[in-house]
């Protein structure tokens, strides 16, 4: 039994597959496909499931309302896609602006003594120590009214005699991003630093040797060739931008809505279980597109299993 | 051309600080001249010098002091891309991510040159290091061979008035890089253009080579065409360096303007009419180099007063000839005997023990200072 599979090559592979296999199938599959029945259910009056294909939940989503104005039985509320398009916004500026940090970043620590280069991605990695929430509350610290950094300027104000009213940071759409760029910039900096790691010094003499002055050997040279790093630090950001909903529970309050706070509150406050699983699978869909385009423009990104 | 010389270094010194923190002389206070449509080698094991001073031909490193002329003018701190030579590079540095056409093209567009301009240069060039048609191939679709030809023809298709070639054959087997060795050769003759070529391989610059500098430890052992540093290496070192030698130890009796005869103790003889290297006295503690192909064995003692008797020791039998180590008196020695006549007997090589003379021609020997 035991020779028989050591020379049943394709034996051995199903065998190693079998407990991932049965994991995404109990846990993945599974749920998936209820939350697909469930999203084409109604909500009882009391809160429970009444399984029925309808798409009212979807026609709702893309701003079909029945609370209307007196007089009409219908209209157009852009509540839900307001919060669709500000969480695809929000992620493609998180996106920018984390690759725009990133990048230099890593391309210093590539470029920088070998001897050293273990020192700064380890700093790197220090913040993801800590606990992902208690991050973000410490951003709350830091920008609330009473925060550190309203303190810290009003005592400089202060010390020049210059009125100083305190900055209101906190609940707005900018203390979001900040937040998000905030905890998900490693996950850029290490793709990138490991393509750019890759590129070996003679390529970078080659380029000048060939007659390529600084700027071009990055654009024609450098760039290129960190791109897989690029792509797969985006796929690793973008994505859980689109679903998180702490930092904008946190950091947004009642003001910054996205699509993850959408979800969590059908599910645990408004006890509508169909229409939140609309609304997931809805993003799920948005994030695939999106995904999809971008790769096939860009391509996989190998790094992001070396990362 | 502006000048006589294509490259000139003079009195260059390239200080390093090592891990330890110690300055260490990479390169030693080298001048060097490299004509006009020469192909000059610099030969040297590793960590004599010869890449540094490549490098900095190329520009991608600074001499600490002296100065590096191309056509005449001083670089200074001229940057690699504003220097009128191109480099091929060990490791070959292609770009993966552009095709071969878009490689040979990369130096080009560099120059500015016009769309049309760079399709006929580039074509020209593949077909000049026979890669015509693969144009569109990725250089990890290549074959070793065929990337080392994109690699040259990077670098030539800028028309540079100096080719740089770091160990351009390294990587090769051996059969093609004897190939690319003729090939490299011929293409340098049709061109006419200067190659700067480094190697640690003595066969292969003494192949290619117009001129050959001799480098180690920083600094140039001898310069000179493949026979001058093969026939008169004009120290222990290079005799050693390049192809084999046999060294005794001995003492100048007399010495004339180019010959000297040396009293040599482990042959218990004094040696008449022997070629000799500048700048030795008479008296004077030198070593005598012997070539092992320039050794005749004999069997019969021809009562010649050149002639000594030896015990073989051991023979090796390597194809093309057959090593044969002997005892001389209290010395050793080794003999090359080429194989030229097909035999099987093993009785009719030579066999351990046996007694033979050697001749030992005066005209075939060289005395050098001892070190």
């Amino acid at each position: 039994m035991l020779k028989r599979l050591r020379e049943n090559k394709a034996a051995q592979g199903t065998l190693l597959a079998l407990p991932t296999t049965f994991w995404l199938f109990f846990l993945l599959i599974i749920p998936l496909f209820l939350t697909l029945v469930i999203s084409f259910g109604q909500r009882s009056p009391d809160g429970n499931v009444i399984y029925t294909f309808s798409l009212n939940n979807y026609i709702r989503l893309f701003g079909y309302s029945t609370d209307c104005p007196a007089g009409q039985t219908s209209c157009f509320d852009p509540l839900y896609v307001q919060i669709l398009w500000r969480s695809l916004t929000l992620a493609f500026n998180t996106t920018v602006l984390v690759i725009s940090m990133a990048y230099p970043l890593a391309y210093f620590i590539a470029r920088a003594h070998p001897k050293k280069r273990n020192l700064f991605l380890f700093m790197v990695l220090i913040p993801l120590w800590t606990n992902f929430v208690i991050r973000v509350y410490a951003w709350m610290m830091l920008l609330r009214k009473e925060g550190a950094i309203n303190i810290i300027i009003g005592a400089v104000a202060n010390m020049l005699h210059i009125p100083f009213t305190p900055f209101e940071m906190l609940y707005t759409p900018g203390a979001v991003l900040v937040g998000m760029v905030y905890e998900f910039l490693p996950f850029m900096i290490l793709p990138i630093y490991t393509s750019l790691e890759k590129i070996d010094n003679s390529l970078y003499e080659a380029a000048a040797d060939l007659g390529a002055n600084a700027v071009k050997t990055f654009l024609r040279v450098t760039l290129p060739l960190s791109m897989p790093g690029v792509v797969a630090g985006t796929i690793l950001v973008f994505i859980p931008v689109m679903g998180t909903f702490i930092v904008s529970d946190i950091l947004g309050g009642r003001q910054v809505i996205l699509v993850g706070n959408l979800i969590q509150r059908q599910f645990l406050d408004a006890r509508d279980p169909t229409f939140g699983s609309a609304a997931s699978l809805i993003l799920m869909v948005m994030t695939l597109v999106v995904t999809y385009f971008y790769t096939r423009k860009f391509g996989f990104g190998e790094e992001i299993v070396a990362a | 051309m502006a000048s006589e010389f294509a490259v000139e270094m003079r009195d260059i010194v390239k200080r390093f600080i090592t891990p330890e923190g110690n300055e260490m002389a990479a390169v030693d206070n080298v001048t060097m001249q490299i004509k006009n449509g020469e192909f000059f080698s610099m030969l040297g094991s590793s960590g004599c010098g010869k890449t540094t001073s490549l490098r900095m031909i190329a520009g991608f490193e600074w001499p600490t002091e002296g100065e590096v002329y191309i056509e005449g003018v001083a670089m200074g701190h001229t940057p690699p891309f504003q220097r009128k030579v191109n480099t091929v590079f060990q490791s070959y540095a292609l770009f993966q991510h552009l095709t071969v056409y878009q490689n040979l093209a990369f130096g080009l567009e560099m120059e500015g040159a016009k769309d049309d301009e760079i399709k006929k240069r580039v074509g020209h060039a593949l077909d000049m290091v026979q890669l015509t048609g693969m144009d569109r191939r990725k250089p990890k679709q290549l074959s070793g061979g065929q990337q080392q030809r994109v690699a040259l023809a990077r670098a030539l298709v800028k028309t540079p008035d100096v080719l740089l070639l770091d160990e351009p054959l390294g990587a090769l087997d051996l059969k093609l890089r004897k190939e690319m060795q003729l090939e490299l050769k011929a293409l340098q003759q049709q061109l006419g253009i200067t190659f700067i070529y480094v190697t640690h391989d003595q066969e292969e610059a003494l192949t290619m080579s117009d001129r050959i500098a001799v480098m180690s430890k920083g600094k140039v052992q001898q310069m000179g065409t493949p026979v001058e540093v093969y026939e008169r290496p004009s120290n222990k070192f290079v005799a050693d360096f390049i192809g084999e030698s046999n060294f005794f130890e001995g003492k100048i009796k007399s010495l004339s303007k180019d010959e000297a005869s040396v009293f040599i103790p482990s042959l218990n003889a004094e040696v008449v009419g022997m070629p000799v290297s500048e700048g030795l006295v008479k008296g004077e503690e030198v070593v005598v180099s012997i070539r092992p192909e320039k050794i005749r064995i004999t069997e019969k003692d021809l009562k010649n007063t050149n002639l000594f008797h030896a015990r073989v020791t051991n023979t090796v039998y390597i194809g093309a000839d057959t090593h044969v180590y002997l005892d001389v008196n209290h010395a050793k020695l080794k003999v090359l005997e080429q194989n030229r006549i097909s035999r099987l007997d093993p009785k009719s090589f030579y066999v351990v023990g046996q007694d033979v003379w050697l001749m030992l021609m005066p005209e075939n020997t060289l005395v050098l200072k001892k070190d």
